[in-house]
């Protein structure tokens, strides 16, 4: 049996109905449980980006990228192990003010975890903290001692390390591919 | 292109089909395509409607007209229960690789998401069966879809599309001028062919001892029938089709070997294991090729050609993968490869051909006594049709038989369900293979129970006048699974056994001429009798042995070299 690995695939498309549909349904073919999933607009404007960290093999991810790219209206797609991108996730606490307040140790343990208050009141605090899961995770443990109402976290983003832009080059090539064709 | 002011986007569906040169389609109306239907009555010169007698028959019907001839096929059909009918097709169709645009209606655009009536998410149901499905909500991007639709169908690695056409678009009024889609920006159908993984292919192909040429349905769909043939002309190496590549070589083709797979020939599964170089163009190593992936071709190096890259290295991990056109690769791989003879190598699978005569075909086609087998039937038609019928097929022994005992002087002459299996698909596939080729004589190969899943299309062939020709191999079983059933589940024969009606008589209700032979020796007369007018249906019950089977057979879950020779022996 081969080695599951987390991998993170990116998928650009066009910013077509039904994307995320005719995405997401090729992983639950194979019955792969998507790990993470974040959607948004890419730096190119037109294309949407798709981050989705999912656990194992690197056939079956392999595979799973080429069908997923087969798609009409998606341009190009990668997969990513760990070592190959820089990846955060952003998660958001909520504790009772009146359990911190009082507490020494609060304001070091946010400090340390090198996270962010972004709104207090006399009810609630709300606490961010970017960075990797294990990151955010040990915050939320920490947390815990003074009762976390509400935790939320976001998918992964990432950014590859490569120093060549793969989806730059692809539209360049496509469109020297459409122009060649109108002459 | 002309444009036209001010018409309703039914007539602009129209022109945009006149303007794809569609001249056939294939459908059944209701409610929510009943103005696009209003306005195919203004345009019954320049477009044949095929009315079926349920929509999947529309859907295989297009689907074996666009296997005929190469077009995409075009079906219409309307909202809810019109479109999930096509469905089966559809999936057949995109597992196939079957150019058709399907065109369903729907429901008022402001209904949509309401539960209305005939209201039914296509778009989100096909989309796991489509290479694409879309909906049409406004009349304006009608040119716009349709052009993309017959572009996408009918590129690269083809496929279905379905076009979702809701009521709000077909009666807006628009202005319409038709442009042909030529460029998808995240579309590349035909992928730029790597010229440093052609020449490692034809260094493997030059340095081989045993090579060995498997092919699919590719070959055909990108029209490289005399490439492949120039190919092995020069290169002398023997080669095997999958179930869907048949007739792309002629039967009688000296490098021709066979057919792979469960039930294919015993040479071309044998020596897939014993080849030092195995060259897969335009197939996709089905299960049913294969057997168990684990032991299939371990000692070879394997070159897979294909237009798709999802293909490559899906099933078995290759040492060359060739990303393009079956017809381009093989023109450009052809300069560079070795003119050889492979004497030797070819007599092996020659050797292998004689054991199977001796063992397995000879008691199948010439029995001496007994009832009736399928395999007899089949290759007295291939002899009196003069090997040049187009061969339609249903799914199960008849299907088999007829892929194993046809035989075939030109391309495109094999129909049948390969991917999906679909029960029920020749009789309507049948009927869309005779409108695209007229001039040929089609035999439509069925069971007793696949027949019946699509009978009612006699009505189409009769209102159509199609001169399809009929041949029902009657057993009284549903006997793929009754062979199934006596070999792996210890006889035990559930839910197999059909109580049938009498087939003559339904010929007779429809006016067909028709015929039953029970006897061997009224066999051969009756098949001319049934070929003797090329324009008329004819219906041919052959009564044949009740517990027939297809050998050799490799059974499920076993390597290419576990091949059954009957129910008791192997290879």
């Amino acid at each position: 049996m081969e080695q599951e690995t987390l991998f993170t695939v990116n998928v650009y498309s066009e910013n077509q109905v039904g994307l995320l549909n005719q995405i997401s349904i090729i992983f639950t073919r194979r019955n792969l449980n998507i790990w993470s999933l974040s959607v948004s607009a890419s730096a190119i404007e037109g294309v949407h980006k798709f981050t989705i960290a999912c656990r194992t093999t690197r056939r079956n991810i392999d595979a799973v990228v080429k069908q997923i790219e087969k798609r009409i209206d998606v341009l190009k797609a990668f997969y990513y192990t760990d070592d190959e991108i820089v990846y955060q996730e952003v998660a958001l606490y909520k504790v009772q003010t009146d359990n911190i307040l009082d507490s020494p140790d609060f304001e070091a343990l946010i400090r340390r975890h090198n996270a962010q208050i972004l709104e207090i009141n006399r009810t609630f605090a709300v606490i961010q903290k970017t960075g990797q899961y294990s990151d955010t995770q040990m915050l939320y443990e920490d947390l815990n001692q003074y009762g976390v109402l509400q935790f939320a976290r976001s998918g992964r983003v990432a950014i590859t390390k490569s120093t060549i832009e793969r989806v730059n080059q692809f539209l360049e090539m496509q469109e020297r591919r459409e122009l060649e064709l109108n002459r | 292109m002309e444009e036209y002011k001010g018409i309703t986007g039914s007539e602009a569906l129209i022109r945009a089909l006149l303007a794809e040169d569609v001249d056939t389609i294939f459908g059944y109306p209701g409610g929510a395509i009943m103005p696009v239907f209003d306005k195919l009555y203004d345009f019954q010169q320049e477009l044949r409607h095929i009315l079926v007698r349920h929509e999947q028959g529309a859907v295989h019907a297009a689907q074996g007209y666009a296997r005929a001839c190469g077009r995409t096929g075009v079906v219409i059909v309307t909202s809810g229960p019109g479109a999930t009918n096509v469905i089966t097709g559809v999936a057949d169709a995109m597992i196939d690789s079957t150019p058709l645009v399907v065109i369903s209606g729907q429901v008022p655009a402001n209904l949509l998401g309401t539960d209305a009536f005939q209201e039914t998410d296509v778009v989100g149901i096909t989309l796991p069966i489509t290479k694409w499905s879309y909906q049409v909500r406004r009349p304006e991007d009608i040119a716009w879809a349709v052009a993309r639709a017959f572009y996408i169908a009918g590129t690269g690695r083809p496929g279905p599309v379905v076009l979702d056409f809701t009521k709000t678009a077909q009666v807006g009024k628009i202005d319409f001028k038709y442009e042909k889609c030529s460029f998808i920006r995240s579309y590349t159908p035909i992928p730029t062919i790597s010229e440093e993984k052609l020449n490692e292919a034809a260094e493997l192909i030059n340095k081989a001892k045993k090579p060995f040429m498997v092919y699919g349905q590719g070959v055909t769909l990108s029209h490289a029938e005399a490439e492949l043939k120039a190919f092995l002309d020069k290169t002398g190496i023997p080669a095997a089709a999958t179930l869907l590549g048949l007739s792309a070589l002629p039967s009688d083709y000296k490098h021709y070997k066979g057919m792979l797979g469960m039930h294919g020939n015993i040479g071309p599964n044998v020596k897939t294991n014993e080849c030092d170089v195995l060259i897969a163009i335009g197939m996709r190593f089905d299960d049913r090729v294969t057997g168990d992936v684990n032991k299939y071709a371990r000692q070879a190096k394997i070159i897979h050609i294909d237009i798709d890259a999802a293909e490559i290295g899906k099933i078995i991990p290759v040492d060359v993968g060739i990303l393009g056109d079956a017809k381009e690769v093989l023109t450009r791989l052809l300069p560079k490869v070795e003119q050889k003879e492979y004497n030797d190598w070819e007599d092996e699978f020659d050797k292998c051909a004689i054991v199977e005569r001796a063992r397995v075909i000879e008691y199948e086609v010439n029995p001496e006594k007994g009832d009736i087998n399928m395999g007899e039937v089949i290759r007295c038609v291939s002899i009196v049709s003069h090997s040049d019928a187009i061969v339609v097929t249903d799914v199960g022994q008849n299907q088999m038989m007829g892929a194993r005992y046809s035989t075939f002087a030109q391309t495109r002459s094999m129909i049948t369900s390969g991917g999906l299996g679909t029960m029920g698909f020749g009789l309507p596939a049948a009927i869309g293979a005779k409108i695209a080729c007229p001039e040929r004589a089609v035999c439509f190969f069925s069971g007793d129970g696949g027949v019946q899943m699509s009978i009612q299309e006699f009505g189409t062939i009769m209102q159509e006048h199609c001169g399809v020709k009929i041949i029902i191999l009657n057993n009284n079983w549903l006997g793929n699974v009754r062979q199934w059933q006596q070999m792996f589940f210890e006889e035990r024969y559930s839910q197999t056994r059909m109580t049938n009606p009498d087939f003559m008589k339904i010929s007779e209700a429809y006016g067909f001429k028709h015929r039953r032979v029970t006897r061997r020796e009224d066999l051969k007369s009756a098949v001319v009798e049934m070929l003797a007018d090329n324009d008329s249906p004819f219906v041919l019950e052959v009564c044949v042995i009740e517990d027939g089977m297809v050998f050799p057979m490799i059974p499920p879950g076993k390597g290419v070299t576990e091949i059954m020779l009957n129910a008791k022996e192997w290879f």
